[in-house]
């Protein structure tokens, strides 16, 4: 390349143009020059950085506020956090005894989710046909790792959920927890009580062997009687009600507990109810809350201070 | 005694919830009691002296100037709610790996279980089929026990004892409780779990299933034993009986309860007192019922073409 035609030929310093490679020399010597100077200081701050993980970005785009024990975190790690958000940041002193609460509510939530993760595990191995269902079980009882271990816990959490549930609406009742204004929330509490028996009956066919099908056969053989729609009850028969298009059939997708009534309880027991179930579940706690959070421990209120109602 | 046969219905996995149920329930009623007397006395103290009303704290529990009335939730609720979740696991763990749930034989519609029996919470409605017919025992009286629950705060006027464990307060409404979630609900699933065998035959615990049991029992309808033969005296008959337990019944507990509820009873609109008189003579009609059929053999009160009572 001549001088002529290079286009940095008049850049070079006294005039005379410099080769390219001393210039790159310049270069790299100037970038070395710079690295050696300001490295270390940029090392310097970067552990500095490191040692306070909490200040990086990535952590506060996370966490929106400081964890130092003050009330003020205290308050905003429950209040900024979605799964803790539906307590509030105070309750009363005598609340966190477990001899008020029982912490039969909670545990029934937490059944509910035990019972979610663990069936969700067990539906990758069990289809919900004649052919199917029963080796299913099996092959989870003997092949699947921890399979046997998988469907036990799903068992007794299901009975343990509706003594949670039953043990729960007795201390609600025991301590007046119903009256105003909570009644519309033990309302809600009757349907999801209904709804765990539900789920629970549901899952008692899906094995396929004799304990459910004659479990389920006992108890929908009742909806037969049902007065006016069931073809054996009340006035069914006047109706029109046959085995053939009463309520009985609806439930069982037939006349008989067989291949339909296995995929409607199927679907029943894995989709339907826990959706309504959840459902409910949101606007059981949310109640909790908007209706003044838990019901007590109250001051006693005395007989003579009862102020009558006008009427 | 067959201790055998009472190990094989105990151990059953299935009936071991309503083996731990019992005690569970036992612990959470002493529990619950011991709250309720401590408060009771607490009130009877506070009723008795004004001034001490006017400035004490009026819980059971300790409390001083100074305390603080509110506590954080984190971390003093979450940490108990953290050990009850811990806590859990750990008894769903180890039962499951040292019970297993239970497996039967494939389905088979040619081979009827004996006994057949529901899944234990459902055991007191299979045990009622014994007294009613199934349109009651099935479907109306689940029904009814729903809607008995949900009317109970529409039909409590009381306005004492909300958000504290009290008896003295609330005498009444906690005894019909316990009567129907123990006496009735508990015992009945006992009843269906421990007692019932094949044929749904009554078996004392310890007494082995016999499963060619005859048992040769007449039970007769009410009408029969007045020598009643006619269909249409018979419905009207029964209705009158049926209609006259509620009647008479409601009139002798309308009785009691102004006497001793007085308060309530005025609080009461005729709606809510008709409701509340309705669910407890309905309550009453089941051991009524069971009665007189294990100790009269009757079996229907009121027969009609369409349905029997």
């Amino acid at each position: 390349m001549s001088d002529e035609t290079n286009p940095n030929a008049k850049n070079g310093k006294n005039g005379k143009s410099t080769g390219l490679l001393e210039r790159v020399k310049a270069g790299v010597k100037e970038d070395i020059d710079s690295l050696k100077a300001e490295l270390p200081a940029k090392m310097k701050e970067q552990v500095e950085l490191l040692s306070k993980p909490t200040k990086t970005q990535v952590y506060t785009s996370i966490f929106r506020h400081k964890h130092d024990d003050t009330p003020r975190n205290r308050a905003l790690g429950v209040l900024s956090n979605v799964f803790l958000h539906l307590h509030p940041a105070k309750i009363n002193r005598d609340a966190v005894r477990y001899s008020y609460t029982w912490g039969m509510g909670g545990i029934t939530f937490y059944l509910f989710i035990v019972l979610t993760f663990t069936g969700v595990l067990l539906m990758f191995y069990y289809h919900p046909s004649k052919v199917q269902a029963f080796r299913d079980v099996l092959y989870l009882e003997h092949d699947v790792p921890f399979g046997r271990l998988l469907r036990n816990m799903h068992r007794w959490a299901a009975h343990l959920m509706v003594i949670a549930v039953e043990l729960h609406m007795f201390r609600v009742f025991l301590t007046g927890s119903y009256k105003k204004p909570r009644e519309f929330n033990w309302n809600v509490g009757v349907i999801l009580l209904v709804l765990t028996l539900l789920l629970s009956f549901t899952g008692y066919l899906l094995p396929d062997d004799q304990l459910g099908f004659w479990a389920v056969t006992v108890g929908t053989n009742m909806a037969r009687a049902t007065p006016l729609l069931g073809h054996e009850g009340p006035f069914g028969a006047q109706l029109g009600m046959t085995p053939y298009n009463d309520v009985r059939f609806g439930l069982l997708g037939g006349s008989i507990v067989d291949a339909n009534a296995l995929l409607r309880s199927y679907i029943w027991h894995c989709i339907g109810i826990p959706i309504i179930a959840s459902v409910f579940m949101i606007v059981h706690f949310w109640r909790v809350r908007k209706d003044g959070g838990i019901s007590g421990p109250a001051q006693v209120m005395l007989d003579s201070e009862v102020k009558e109602a006008r009427k | 005694m067959d201790w055998k046969q009472l190990w094989e219905i105990v151990s059953a996995p299935d009936n071991v919830p309503i083996v731990a149920l019992i005690p569970l329930l036992a612990f959470y009623i002493y529990l619950a009691w011991k709250q309720a007397h401590a408060n009771d006395r607490l009130i009877a103290e506070l009723e008795t002296n004004p001034a001490l009303a006017k400035t004490h704290h009026r819980k059971a529990w300790p409390f001083q100037p100074g305390w603080q009335k509110e506590l954080h939730v984190w971390p003093f609720l979450l940490r108990m709610e953290f050990l009850a979740a811990i806590i859990v696991t750990i008894i769903l763990m180890v039962w499951s790996i040292t019970l297993n749930a239970p497996l039967e034989e494939p389905a088979n519609p040619n081979l009827t279980m004996n006994p057949a029996k529901a899944p234990w919470y459902f055991l007191g409605l299979q045990e009622m089929l014994v007294y009613f017919d199934p349109w009651i025992a099935g479907v109306v009286m689940p029904t009814l026990i729903i809607f008995g629950l949900m009317m109970i705060p529409y039909i409590d006027t009381n306005p004492l004892g909300c958000g504290y464990y009290t008896w003295k307060q609330r005498k009444f409404a906690i005894s019909t409780y316990l009567f129907g979630f123990i006496v009735l609900w508990v015992t009945m699933i006992f009843i269906g779990t421990f007692i019932r065998g094949p044929g749904w035959q009554w078996f004392w615990p310890g007494q082995t299933w016999d499963h060619n049991r005859l048992i040769y029992e007449v039970n007769r309808d009410l009408p029969d034993i007045f020598g009643i033969t006619s269909n249409w005296v018979k419905g009207i008959f029964g209705a009158i009986v049926v209609g006259g337990f509620y009647v008479a019944g409601g009139f002798l507990v309308t009785a009691i309860f102004r006497r001793h509820n007085a308060k309530d009873f005025k609080r009461m609109s005729l709606m809510q007192y008709s409701i509340l008189m309705f669910f407890l003579l309905t309550m009453l009609a089941l051991p009524i019922k069971m009665m007189i059929r294990h100790l009269f053999h009757i079996k229907y009160v009121w027969i009609t073409p369409w349905f029997n009572v």
